[in-house]
């Protein structure tokens, strides 16, 4: 089973899956998101899949399930770089990740949490 | 043309697997970026829910023509308890497992032709077929 890895920037952390996901690489991302989340006192979490080709159900469910877990533990999650033909197929299959915050681009993820968490102050 | 190629599917790196093996025949029938999405996604549901629900199963990859199109077709397969009320496995939302219930209803609408044969304690077969355009 591939990892992947979790990278600090000021309070954010940022997540850039770069692997073909599997199932248990995504539940143990989930795993280890929270214990950094907390560890590390982040108020942002980015996670870029521009280079995911597919997005099923399952990995799907899991990015909603992330962003929630990141609400609980005080933290602002935000998807980012999702591919068109990614989303077009997660609208098909019935998924449409209401729950979670998207942006089109790492630059625009950041500027997104710099304004989510300038409103709350 | 005809190549016929197939995977063993009995863990969750298997499923990554078939995605890719989805993929290159995709590719190679010339189906649309978009299209090649939805088939692959299509293969990694109906791949886990063998995984899942019978603990193994194998894929079939087929190059299939009509005329002057071609498409690709999967033959996903399981020996495992089989599917007792097809028309309620296909209505999402519904599931006997833990998971979203989007697998074979969503699987459906990513394809061109679904197919589904399953036979309680026999196991269930899935044959779904994509064009390009």
């Amino acid at each position: 089973m591939e990892r992947v890895p979790i990278l600090k920037l000021g309070d954010l952390l940022i997540v850039s899956i770069q692997v073909d996901l599997d199932d248990q690489t995504v539940l143990a991302l989930k795993e280890d998101l929270a214990e950094v989340v907390v560890a590390r006192g982040a108020r942002g979490v980015i996670i870029d899949i521009s280079a995911v080709e597919i997005v099923d159900s399952f990995t799907g469910r899991m990015l909603a399930t992330i962003a929630e877990m990141c609400r609980m533990l005080d933290a602002h999650a935000v998807v980012v770089g999702m591919r068109p033909a990614v989303a077009i197929t997660l609208v098909e299959l019935g998924l449409s990740l209401g729950g979670v915050r998207t942006a089109l681009n790492l630059e625009k993820g950041v500027a997104l949490l710099d304004h989510v968490r300038g409103a709350v102050p | 043309m005809n190549a016929e190629r197939e995977a063993a599917i009995a863990s969750s790196a298997d499923v990554v697997a078939v995605r890719r093996l989805v993929r290159s025949a995709a590719i190679e029938v010339g189906l649309s970026l978009i299209d090649q999405t939805k088939i692959i996604t299509a293969a990694s549901e109906l791949a886990r829910n063998a995984l899942v629900y019978a603990g193994r199963g194998e894929v079939r990859v087929h190059v299939v023509e009509n005329g002057s199109r071609r498409g690709l077709k999967l033959v996903v397969s399981d020996e495992g308890p089989g599917i007792s009320d097809v028309e309620r496995a296909l209505t999402d939302g519904w599931t006997t497992g833990t998971g979203l219930g989007l697998g074979l209803g969503g699987s459906r609408r990513l394809v061109d032709e679904f197919d589904l044969l399953s036979e309680p304690g026999k196991g269930t077969s899935v044959t779904v077929t994509k064009w390009a355009r």
